[in-house]
């Protein structure tokens, strides 16, 4: 906890170029840069997880034909990585006073191969673990965003993890509030 | 009663039909010139939509100037376009912004704090010294006074205004006008 960070930086709503403007909404595109290396195909694959995310929030309607960038850039990785993305990224668009919905935040949950919950694992936790899932949960009614699961777990097991991540959201949307409050308050 | 109108602090400045701003021309495209007023597209401005301004009398604007003027198309479909005359035909203040001052970029919070009916910002630095001021609702303003070092001043005070309060301004500018 703690040595997971993501540099978040949205750019927009910008003029999008002919060939990648929708005609009714507003276009988001991500990218995902790596600490170190070239991104692969694991950075392409949750750029696509974050688009889906932030596009169901953002109220892309009132800014059609216009292009918005969200680039995040991993500072470090000590596990959790995606659920940090989520954060950031929902970050990023309160700062830039962009229309949303709803917000959202991002909690991943390790489930040990004797049927514990861990939540927001270390990369060491990760690793021991039977199945990892990552959940964005909207502020709204604590409802669910996105849901990405890697490895095997019943669904008994999903619904428990699913219950402790709404739990645990209420602790990270408090974060929001009081990082905003201090923004604006100096 | 029951309806509340929510104004949120957004970097970005979306343009309203009716907003007054200030513009930067990057291009003459013919008969229009192409303003960035830091939306998300230039706005286009005409180049008969300025006071006495005829197919034969035309403004003298070039590119890098600063306009002052106001939108009369401005949603979300179609591209913004400014005047700078209002419905009577007459300029009331709106055209080419002269030569020399400082064009700067605040936050749209503090654009509408200055823009209120009851803001004293704006009486007091005026007690300081004289100047010359023009403020977009994009967020930029234009301030040009006697020499540069006091247009600099005034620059400062107010971009400091977005996180001053009534008494830390007084008291700066009590420091100030010491001096």
């Amino acid at each position: 906890p703690g040595d997971t960070s993501v540099l978040a930086g949205l750019y927009g709503p910008a003029e999008a170029k002919i060939s990648k403007e929708l005609p009714d909404r507003a276009a988001l595109e991500v990218l995902l840069r790596p600490k170190v290396g070239l991104p692969g195909v694991l950075e392409r694959s949750r750029e696509q997880l974050l688009r889906q995310t932030c596009e169901a929030v953002v109220l892309g309607v009132l800014h059609p034909r216009t292009a918005i960038s969200l680039v995040l850039q991993v500072l470090s990785d000590a596990g959790s990585l995606l659920s940090c993305c989520l954060n950031a990224a929902c970050m990023a668009l309160l700062d830039a006073g962009l229309p949303l919905s709803t917000l959202f935040c991002g909690v991943t949950c390790a489930l040990q191969p004797d049927g514990t919950i861990l939540l927001d694992p270390t990369s060491r936790q990760e690793q021991e673990a039977r199945a990892i899932l990552t959940f964005a949960i909207a502020s709204s009614e604590r409802k669910v965003l996105m849901a990405n699961t890697k490895g095997s777990c019943s669904v008994e097991e999903m619904q428990q993890c699913l219950a402790a991540a709404q739990r645990a959201a209420t602790t990270i949307f408090q974060f929001y509030r009081d990082s905003v409050r201090r923004r604006y308050s100096k | 009663g029951g309806a509340f109108w929510v104004d949120s602090q957004q970097k970005r400045y979306v343009p309203v039909k009716g907003d007054h701003v200030i513009g930067i021309v990057t291009a003459k495209a013919g008969d229009v010139f192409r303003l960035d007023v830091g939306g998300s597209e230039p706005a286009s401005l005409s180049y008969l939509a300025f006071e006495g301004a005829t197919k034969r009398n035309r403004p003298n604007v070039q590119v890098g100037d600063l306009i002052y003027g106001q939108f009369v198309v401005a949603n979300k479909d179609m591209e913004p376009e400014m005047v700078c005359i209002d419905s009577s035909g007459k300029s009331s203040g709106m055209g080419i912004i002269g030569q020399d001052g400082f064009l700067f970029k605040v936050s749209l919070g503090l654009i509408r704090k200055l823009l209120a009916p009851k803001c004293e910002i704006i009486q007091e630095l005026s007690q300081l010294y004289p100047f010359e001021l023009v403020i977009g609702m994009n967020g930029r303003i234009w301030v040009k006074a006697k020499t540069v070092q006091q247009t600099l001043i005034i620059v400062n005070i107010l971009e400091a205004c977005e996180y001053m309060t009534a008494e830390q301004r007084k008291q700066a500018l009590a420091k100030l006008s010491g001096n």
